[in-house]
């Protein structure tokens, strides 16, 4: 490390980092906070992608509002991953149709793909975190 | 084999930590490297030196101290996550350290695998 504590943004190493979203936003601090790592690694220029599961789905879901329980909406935090170069999003159909949204019920755009690709993308992955 | 080690959940409410705790040193036991150990979500709480635990149970806080002291290990608590939780400094348990996600990011390019403890 070059200087004090900070860490070094270059390491020259570009990994495959998956986020694994399993969790509906705001009833648990997960959500937000994966988000925070989701920025982190952008800064360090790694191969970040973001998977939708469960109830994770409706993080991404339109027309939250949560001014009347007190919490900062997110929600634009999702939309501005796009200038973080974060365009690889991905929602898995089977979770999205079993709560009865469609592709179209996302404030990004995302790749929705089946439980076995989802299974396939994990394992391709160097790096999976999540919440 | 170089393993990242990341604790997301506080200690006695959940396994997490236990299981963290147990693979880390089993790890070292064996030979292993530990890259880091990074603590996020509620695994901040794992640092606070005021935990304590009745005397017939494990003291998990203490317990990290002196894992870390053993083998030298990198224990790092997020800040962001600690300050919201009220970990900080002058709370911090011998051994732990408070940094950035970026040693999060950075010990999982660094380390062969990175293993997450929580839900």
């Amino acid at each position: 490390m070059s200087q004090g504590d900070e860490p070094s943004f270059e390491t020259g190493v570009v990994k495959k980092f998956l986020y694994l979203n399993r969790k509906a936003p705001y009833g648990t601090v997960y959500a937000l906070e994966v988000l925070e790592m989701v920025l982190i690694s952008a800064a360090f220029e790694q191969d970040v992608h973001l998977a939708f599961v469960d109830d994770g789905v409706y993080q991404i879901r339109k027309g939250q509002d949560t001014k009347s329980v007190e919490m900062k909406s997110f929600l634009p935090t999702y939309r501005a991953l796009e200038g973080y170069d974060i365009e690889k999003l991905y929602v898995e159909k089977e979770s999205m149709e079993e709560r009865g949204l469609t592709s179209g019920d996302f404030v990004v755009p995302v790749e929705v793909i089946d439980r076995a690709a989802m299974g396939s993308l994990i394992d391709s992955m160097d790096v999976v975190l999540g919440g | 084999m170089k393993f990242g080690i990341l604790v997301n959940e506080g200690p006695f409410n959940h396994q997490a930590s236990d299981s963290a705790y147990k693979f880390t040193e089993a790890a070292l036991a064996k030979g292993y490297g530990i890259y880091r150990v990074f603590f996020y979500y509620d695994g901040v709480n794992n640092a606070n030196k005021l935990s304590e635990p009745p005397s017939d149970d494990r003291h998990i806080v203490r317990r990290w101290s002196e894992l870390g002291k053993k083998y030298n290990l990198d224990l790092v608590v997020c800040v962001a996550a600690a300050l919201r939780r009220g970990i900080k400094d002058e709370l911090l348990a011998e051994g732990f350290r408070i940094s950035g996600l970026g040693q999060l990011i950075e010990a999982g390019i660094q380390s062969d695998r990175l293993v997450m403890f929580g839900d």
